[in-house]
């Protein structure tokens, strides 16, 4: 007699049989959310990118606190210095004692090519404290403070956890800063996308006819045309002599301008097979006005459906922008982003000195895979009655 | 079919029309034109350009017109003499520098494509049948990270392994000796010597994604009724397999060439540009950032032509497929 699907059950009331009453019952009066997050947390994978995501843009919040330095800092006396491991324990009289060091550089000059390089130096030793106080900044540009997580307790000696660049520029500062502009970019660029696309898709759905043709064929134009010629073409008509603020807004809106096809896609789709609905034809037979009809009526039985689409669409703002900056296109220093950062790996040259240059691109692919995960999930879990 | 194949060929004209207009009024839109480039270049380096030089040169490619006559006299040129205008950055008619470029860059794009195929399809296939078995979980994971790898950092880590284990670069479609050499079979067989490398790289995407998209809708025809009737009446599996589920999960997978192609000739883009291939990619950014506006304009067209053209043929070949889509 029970018809409830064990998947959709909340997972610890499953086991115990004997509560079955219960649990049918608990199933019945969960609200459509509860449904949706008993299903989530039963998608290992989503669980976990849903983890890794909220991290990385609780990292991108503290970014300031975080960074052990500033990602505009030059320091031309430690070009391509290279990765320092960091130690936590110690070797003294002792024995092993908690105590975080990093090994320091020297330089060694190449016989053939006459350049220098830096390298590791067992010999000497820079203390790594925790709450250092080193390069000032203003958090969140509201207050100033000088409290870093992690840094060199000297403040005169940098330390380079992920090396340094072709200026001396710490990579992993830049990389956490980094982090808040790639990551906040895909949110933004989502947003705008999303507005145009839940109000062309719902256009296009709603009305059907000639207006949903029109706006169709549009869609098919744009999703014809090769997404990077055409973002190159329009990330290269923003003015050089642009400030940096206006050209990541610049840069969004380019991005979302072609973005907002797939999710109006989904909309349309949405509405076009709700349009049919008894309770759509009821509200409508009840006197309520088009908008009513759409926003208390259609929109909240896709919504959880929108999210999920808005979910995995963020990874492929992420990666235009990356692909952009990289090209030179898009984002530009003082301005960082992880293609900003991937920019300086662009030739085989400075990759083959200093390789750890790739490591952004590490950043860019876990962000997008925790994304996507995410996104799978939600889309599994914005459906409870479906398989 | 006929009917079919006509009623496609009008829907591309107002397509096309729409494409050369969006490719110019691009280029049009960043402030100033290349002869302010060419002069603040020049202002650079401390020279002066002579006005009535100027004059001349912005009379000659008819620069103070106003952008919809310009845009006419650019379309009239290309559609009675072939002629995209001239290449401002290589003081050459454009014509001569594109076709050669798009040309490698359509062998690139289309051995991509059939890379995508041959891979995605059995593995997809593996992948459904095997569902959930050890194989299936590896080719979702290398599908995801496949999905999540931009493919120009693809290109970079595949550089940097050939060069540090290897000792040798892998940029370039040509060794030096045929660089410029005339076409021979020596030639093309180098060009295919050189191809797999950016064709592994730009597939890459595509196939995960369709590698998924196979398993998906497999998976959807395998659950039917149909197929529990033809095990039981005993076909064997593999047969059972290929004579029916496989042909219709094929369907969607020959109309995602209509999107997997912008997808790879954007990749083919970008890949290009770190691989430093002699296809479009590298002189479209140069045109670019230099403000070489008819040629860049043609590339931008050209590209997504190609592209219109690539789903026409994905649309016809749907409809060869599936008398379903025909009728309608």
């Amino acid at each position: 007699m029970a018809v409830t699907d064990a998947k959709t059950l909340p997972p610890e009331t499953v086991s115990s049989g004997a509560a079955l009453v219960e649990v049918e019952s608990s199933v019945s009066v969960a609200s459509q959310w509860q449904l949706m997050w008993w299903k989530f947390r039963k998608h290992r994978m989503a669980m976990v990118g849903g983890v890794v995501t909220l991290i990385i843009y609780a990292i991108a919040i503290f970014v300031e606190f975080l960074s052990p330095s500033s990602p505009g800092v030059i320091r031309a006396d430690y070009t391509w210095a290279p990765p320092q491991r960091l130690h936590f324990l110690r070797q003294t009289e002792q024995g092993l004692r908690w105590d975080p060091y990093v090994n320091g550089y020297k330089v060694e000059i190449d016989p053939e090519a006459l350049k220098r390089t830096f390298v590791i130096d067992e010999e000497q030793i820079v203390d790594i404290g925790f709450f250092v106080r080193g390069e000032p900044y203003k958090m969140w540009g509201l207050w100033e403070s000088d409290l870093h997580l992690v840094g060199s307790t000297d403040a005169e000696v940098p330390v380079y956890f992920l090396g340094a660049d072709r200026m001396g520029r710490d990579l992993l500062s830049s990389m956490i800063y980094g982090t808040r502009v790639s990551m906040s970019i895909g949110l933004l660029g989502v947003f705008l996308s999303f507005f145009l696309g839940i109000l062309l898709g719902g256009i296009s759905g709603f009305y059907g006819g000639t207006t949903d043709n029109l706006i169709q064929r549009i869609i098919e134009f744009i999703r014809s045309i090769p997404t990077i010629p055409l973002w190159m073409g329009l990330a290269a008509a923003l003015p050089t002599d642009w400030p940096p603020l206006r050209i990541y807004f610049g840069i969004t809106i380019i991005l979302s301008f072609i973005g907002w096809t797939g999710l109006a896609r989904v909309v349309r789709g949405r509405f076009l097979s709700l349009r049919t609905e008894d309770f759509v034809m009821a509200a409508r037979l009840d006197g309520a006005s088009e908008l009513t009809t759409i926003w208390r009526h259609m929109v909240p039985s896709f919504f959880s459906h929108i999210i999920a689409s808005l979910t995995l669409s963020i990874p492929g703002m992420i990666l235009a922008e990356t692909s952009l900056s990289f090209l030179g296109l898009g984002l530009r220093r003082p301005v960082v982003s992880w293609g900003v950062l991937l920019q300086e790996a662009q030739n085989i040259r400075s990759v083959a000195t200093a390789p750890w240059l790739l490591i952004p691109g590490l950043a860019v692919l876990v962000a997008v895979l925790a994304l996507n995960f995410l996104g799978d999930g939600l889309r599994d879990a914005a459906d409870p009655y479906n398989r | 079919m006929l009917q079919f194949l006509l009623r496609r060929l009008l829907y591309m004209v107002p397509t096309l029309l729409a494409i050369s207009i969006v490719a110019f009024v691009i280029i049009q839109l960043p402030p100033g034109d290349f002869l302010t480039t060419m002069v603040a270049a020049m202002a650079a380096q401390d020279e002066d350009m002579d006005q009535a030089a100027m004059a001349a040169l912005e009379e000659q490619y008819g620069l103070g017109q106003p952008v919809h006559v310009q845009y006419l006299k650019w379309m009239q040129g290309i559609i009675f003499r072939g002629d995209f205008g001239d290449s401002f950055g290589w003081n050459k008619p454009v014509s001569d520098l594109v076709w050669g470029r798009l040309a490698l860059t359509f062998v690139l794009s289309l051995a991509s494509l059939l890379f995508v195929w041959v891979v995605a399809f059995p593995i997809g296939i593996y992948s459904a049948v095997k569902q959930y078995s050890i194989g299936d979980y590896f080719a979702t994971f290398i599908g995801f990270l496949g999905l999540a790898t931009p493919n120009f950092l693809l290109a970079l880590i595949l550089m940097y392994i050939a060069f540090k284990f290897f000792n040798q670069s892998v940029g370039g479609l040509f060794s030096p000796e045929y660089q410029e050499a005339p076409w021979t079979w020596g030639r093309v067989a180098d060009l295919f010597a050189h191809l797999w490398v950016p064709v592994v790289i730009i597939g890459t995407a595509g196939t995960a994604s369709l590698i998924r998209i196979m398993r998906a809708n497999l998976l959807d025809e395998l659950r039917k009724p149909y197929v529990v009737t033809a095990r039981a009446k005993g076909l064997p599996e593999w047969r059972l397999l290929f004579k029916y589920p496989v042909r219709i999960a094929l369907n969607p997978f020959v109309s995602t060439v209509g999107w997997v192609l912008p997808t790879l000739v954007s990749g083919a883009a970008i890949v290009s540009i770190v691989l430093s291939l002699p296809t479009t990619g590298p002189l479209l950014i140069r045109a670019l950032l230099q403000q070489d506006m008819y040629l860049a304009a043609s590339f931008i067209m050209l590209l997504s032509i190609l592209t219109v053209i690539g789903t026409l043929v994905s649309d016809l070949l749907l409809a060869w497929l599936d008398p379903r889509i025909r009728m309608e």
